[in-house]
């Protein structure tokens, strides 16, 4: 089944180009079966695949040539696509959430008038992220990279005519480049060196030629300047909550579950790299956990639903990025595949409410919404005792993980990430208990019209509920089972760093401390919810709920002076300088000109031109002459 | 033969357009449907060896007529051949006023353009660059815009002088070794690397004034956004997607093996105004609110990188720069498509007078979002191709400053993300401008998008054909 591979980037690839090229012809009902089917077919491609993969008899990663991409010289990139343990398990990730998200949205956008659009940028999405995940050398996975960031400006710019929408996705898309510039050095860099780009080729070379960390570093730098813009670290993070802007389904799958973790699997990807370049792995820790600190205490403060589960994902993405850093690859994928499952969970519950009450997404105005809506409070409510770190749950395992790690690396690192996990379990549950307990505050009409969502949205939700419990399973910590499935599977193809090992002891300690704290966090979350009372914030809360200023930030020191620089050179080099100097070099010739009028009593224009004509004249009758 | 017959044939429906002005638009259809079928044939035929031709011309003047074509002179025939075909079929009769004389104008252009990309001899080179330049000039005094007149002035007085510059250079060249091929190219070959570095140093500049005019390099890029502005835009697409592509070709043909001291001598520095270019032009387009002056300024900076690789001068950078001349021809011809279309439709240049053109004509936004994409080099269209090539190429330069001028070219990639997605949101997006009923495109215009946007897919997904052509 291996080698049929391709089959999955194809299907979504066909589903795109039947909804793109039929968007004003196919009936709305029509455009979602073609869109879900193409993922749920690929999905099972993936399975199958998978499958294979996991069978002892699958030896290394598969290679597969399909044509030459570029070819200069000694420059050769094939066209190729490789399946190994890692792209296997973001295959099924990303087909498998794909799947329940597309079908959600046959519900979700039933009422909106771009849904074929919707469906055929969805499925191009998926293609993308499937290139991006199956290359086998770093241009395809550049391919994917920057096909992701077109979907998702396409779709957070999808309801086009709204002019902070389209702010938004030109803010991602721009940020996403400036990041992917710091990728394309890194491939140059790869490529002056190496002289290849395929993961195969350059990991073997490095693993075998002299020791070069200043060069390692350079490169496994450039390439996180890349993850930074994708995966929204600091300092390029500010694009994700604006991504909010999108129709809720392409928050959890794009920015959440999917897209936003291809800056993990890039430097899992590289892990070979990455073990040789100490200094750039001490960077992303620090990177990692001064964002997953800062998003968690924006989160605390926001009152949109989708905000506070978009600085959420930022702050998740902080904590994977610190397992980077540490050398826990494998880790950070785990947590990434968690992630995916409770992130898109809440997602997607927050598109039920939003769905159930008009379009409304403060939570301040909601309240009470669990009586008429008992499916998505219960799945939501999983979901946000997935991401608290409740045992049992999915999150608990892989956030434990990163916790253990941390702690044996460095205790104040495990201090600074406990406090980070605190406040994730006191904004979820303020954002939980606010949504759904005490009583409704919105309007009577949006009261009258609450109601449970239709099948094809709560189904997708209590799968991922599902996931969400038993998805940890697939990495027990050690202090349980000695064998952890997910590290050994992913171990042929990722390399991880030697670590620290925890005794039974300390692990069990440290665990007892986490869930305590979290458990006291959610009775603080309950408590203060209670009064429901919102008044304007001062000191501290006031910074931020305008999310630490980092965006006024940014406009007063790069966007302001840049728009200053442009008029400046617009109005001042362009024309009052280079182009005043060439205009009166015109006007001194016309006045020249006047000046030897009697010689020739013509129009400048004019006489240059007879001039040139004269010259083409004398060639042409010369032409002529030798012609007959 | 085939390369006369390729000159004459525009050359034979310029005149017969005028003798019978109302079969003008099918000669010029027919004309160049055919060239574009001669120049795919050498193409594919380029592996068994250039295709050339020589015979005496003005033997006393030691000028040749001889024409010479390999994989970078049939890459640029094709690409004029293509994209005069594309304007010819876009062009409504209706609309433009005395339609046989502009006809018969653009294939006289064009007769002048396929000369400059397959002259072998420095004068006939010469002789075709001006070919070019003339008819240029009467469509866009006649037919341009309201200030056409001043704007044409200044665009003749810089390339006029510019001409004038190459002339005085070649004769002084021609005058070394005077003999009845004096001007042939082996013949330029020898005597520039003949002379001493003081004089290649200096002939480098009379050249490179009247090369870096036409493509145009910054400080000497003035005329251009004039120019485009008030040229119609059938000129536009002449001037943008073929005539620029004449001065850098020329620095690849002529100047770097005639004077190659004289080019390494200015290399460093030529790469620093063409990075400068690309900023400078980078950061006025974001400023800019009239979609053609937006485009011009694109344009420089996009011609900035490729003359930046030009002169960073290794295989790589080479081959990127060849390729990159192709696509960036189809992708701008692209663009101005689009904005004569929109410029029909709502009769105003202002961006911020334009806007949601996706709700009003979702077809022609389908197109411009696409070829938008491709001009700022989106992988999977033909812009990525070639542009990363040119990126390698710069970075594996052996100059000391290279990781600076790839990560200064680099920035361009960002800030050009800027600018498009800028003009994007105020053209496509937002809400619509007006409330009257706009008709989307009609059948002609979607078939002459329709072979745009197919060629930025498929040369964006498969480019090897023209990575081979290029390399010859």
């Amino acid at each position: 089944m291996i080698q049929y591979s391709y089959l999955i980037p194809l299907f979504p690839l066909l589903g795109f180009l039947i909804n793109g090229l039929g968007w004003n012809k196919i009936p709305k009902s029509l455009a979602g079966v073609i869109g879900s089917s193409s993922i749920l077919a690929s999905f099972v491609v993936s399975l199958a695949v998978f499958v294979e993969v996991l069978s002892p008899s699958f030896q290394g990663p598969f290679v597969q040539h399909y044509f030459d991409f570029i070819q200069s010289g000694t420059l050769y990139i094939p066209f190729a696509f490789q399946i190994d343990a890692l792209s296997a398990s973001f295959l099924l990730i990303i087909t498998g959430i794909g799947f329940l998200i597309h079908v959600y949205s046959t519900s979700y956008m039933h009422d909106d008038e771009g849904m074929v659009k919707y469906f055929a940028y969805l499925n191009l999405f998926i293609f993308s992220m499937l290139l991006l995940v199956m290359g086998a050398n770093y241009i395809i996975m550049f391919i994917g990279w920057e096909g992701v960031g077109l979907c998702s400006y396409l779709l957070i710019g999808f309801w086009f005519k709204n002019h902070a929408y389209t702010d938004a996705a030109k803010k991602a898309f721009v940020m996403n480049r400036i990041g992917d510039l710091g990728f394309l050095v890194g491939m140059l860099l790869v490529l002056y060196h190496f002289h290849t780009l395929s993961y195969q080729e350059l990991f073997d070379t490095i693993q075998s030629s002299a020791d070069q960390t200043n060069m390692y570093t350079a490169i496994a730098i450039c390439f996180f300047i890349g993850a930074m813009g994708k995966s929204a670290q600091i300092p390029l993070y500010t694009w994700l909550p604006d991504a909010m802007a999108g129709p809720t389904p392409v928050s959890a799958l794009i920015h959440a579950a999917t897209m936003v973790t291809a800056g993990i699997y890039m430097i899992a990807r590289s892990s070979v790299l990455y073990n040789l370049a100490p200094i750039a792995l001490d960077l992303i820790t620090w990177i990692g956990l001064a964002t997953a600190l800062l998003a968690a205490s924006i989160a605390i403060k926001q009152n949109d639903i989708k905000k506070v589960l978009a600085y959420s994902t930022v702050s998740q993405l902080g904590f994977m990025f610190v397992a980077i850093g540490m050398g826990a690859y494998t880790t950070a994928v785990f947590h990434v595949i968690t992630h995916a499952f409770f992130k898109a969970l809440l997602f997607l519950g927050s598109g039920s409410v939003i769905h159930a009450i008009g379009g409304e997404q403060d939570i301040r105005f909601m309240g009470g919404l669990g009586k008429k809506m008992p499916i998505t409070k219960i799945t939501f409510l999983i979901g946000c005792l997935a991401i608290a770190g409740i045992p049992g749950f999915a999150g608990f395992f892989s956030k434990d993980e990163i916790l253990a790690h941390a702690y044996a690396q460095q205790p104040l690192l495990f201090v600074a990430l406990l406090i980070g996990a605190l406040m994730t379990a006191f904004y979820m549950f303020r954002l939980y208990f606010l949504t759904f307990t005490g009583s409704f505050r919105g309007t009577e009409e949006q009261a009258h019209h609450i109601h449970e969502s239709p099948k094809a949205m709560t189904i997708p939700l209590m799968v991922l509920a599902l996931f969400s419990i038993i998805g940890g399973y697939i990495g027990l910590p050690k202090v349980i089972s000695e064998k952890h499935w997910l590290h050994d599977f992913l171990s042929t193809a990722v390399t991880e760093k030697e670590l620290h090992e925890l005794s039974h002891a300390t692990e069990w300690m440290l665990m007892g401390v986490s869930v305590g704290l979290v458990v006291v966090m959610i009775a603080l979350a309950y408590k203060a919810t209670q009064k429901a009372q919102f008044s304007a914030a001062k000191g501290l809360g006031k910074v931020l709920e305008h999310k630490w200023y980092v965006d006024e930030l940014y406009q007063a020191i790069i966007l302001t002076p840049l728009n200053h620089l442009g008029i400046f050179l617009q109005q001042i080099i362009e024309k009052s300088g280079i182009d005043a100097l060439v205009n009166n070099i015109g006007t001194s010739i016309q006045w020249l000109s006047t000046r030897v009028r009697l010689l020739q009593s013509g129009i400048v224009g004019s006489y240059i031109f007879v001039m040139v004509l004269g010259i083409i004249l004398l060639l042409s009758i010369g032409f002529l002459s030798t012609i007959l | 033969m085939i390369l006369i017959t390729l000159l004459a044939l525009p050359f034979v429906a310029a005149l017969l357009s005028l003798l019978v002005p109302k079969q003008a638009k099918i000669l010029a259809l027919v004309s160049s449907a055919l060239a574009v079928l001669i120049t795919l044939y050498m193409s594919m035929h380029i592996a068994e060896g250039a295709f050339t031709i020589a015979q005496a011309w003005l033997p006393d003047l030691g000028i040749q007529f001889a024409l010479h074509a390999d994989g970078l002179s049939c890459s640029l025939s094709l690409l004029t051949a293509l994209v005069s075909f594309l304007v010819f079929l876009n062009l409504n009769n209706k609309e433009v006023p005395k339609a046989a004389s502009f006809y018969s104008l653009l294939l006289f252009a064009q007769t002048g353009l396929m000369g400059v990309f397959l002259a072998s001899d420095a004068m006939l080179f010469y002789f075709f660059w001006e070919l070019a330049l003339i008819p240029i000039y009467f469509l866009s005094s006649i037919w341009g815009g309201e200030n056409r007149i001043k704007v044409t002035f200044k665009f003749f007085i810089y390339t006029f002088i510019g001409s004038l510059m190459m002339l005085a250079g070649l004769i002084y060249l021609g005058l070394q070794t005077p003999g009845a091929d004096a001007f042939s190219y082996h013949a330029l070959v020898a005597v520039g690397n003949s002379l001493s570095n003081t004089q290649q140093i200096s002939l480098f500049v009379l050249f490179f004034l009247a090369f870096a005019i036409k493509m145009p390099i910054f400080p000497f890029h003035t005329w251009q956004p004039d120019a485009y502005d008030e040229a119609p835009t059938s000129v536009t697409i002449f001037l943008s997607a073929l005539m620029v592509k004449m001065g850098l070709y020329a620095v690849l043909r002529w100047l770097m093996p005639v004077l190659p001291e004289g080019v390494s001598y200015w290399s460093n520095t030529v790469i620093i105004l063409s990075i400068i270019g690309i900023l400078y032009a980078s950061i006025i387009a974001l400023q800019q609110t009239n979609i053609k002056r937006f485009i011009a300024y694109s344009s420089i900076a996009h011609m900035g990188l490729m003359c930046a690789a030009a002169f960073v001068q290794n295989d790589l950078a080479l081959h990127g720069v060849k390729i990159q001349m192709f696509m960036h021809g189809i992708n701008i011809a692209g663009m101005w498509l689009v904005v004569s279309i929109i410029e029909n439709r709502y009769h105003t240049k202002d961006m911020n007078a334009l806007g949601g053109i996706a709700s009003t004509m979702p077809k022609l936004a389908i197109a411009f979002v696409i070829i938008s994409f491709a001009n700022i080099a989106l992988p999977l269209t033909n812009g990525f191709v070639g542009e990363f090539i040119l990126f390698a190429g710069i970075f594996s330069s052996a100059n000391p400053n290279h990781v600076l001028y790839m990560v200064l070219a680099g920035l361009g990639v960002i800030l050009g993300a800027a600018y498009t997605l800028r003009m994007l949101q105020k053209v496509v997006f937002g809400t619509a401008s007006t409330t009257q009923a706009v008709k989307d495109l009609s059948i002609n215009e979607w078939c002459v998008l329709a072979i745009v946007l197919s060629l930025i897919i498929a040369l964006g997904v498969y480019a090897k054909p023209l990575l081979i052509l290029t390399s010859f």
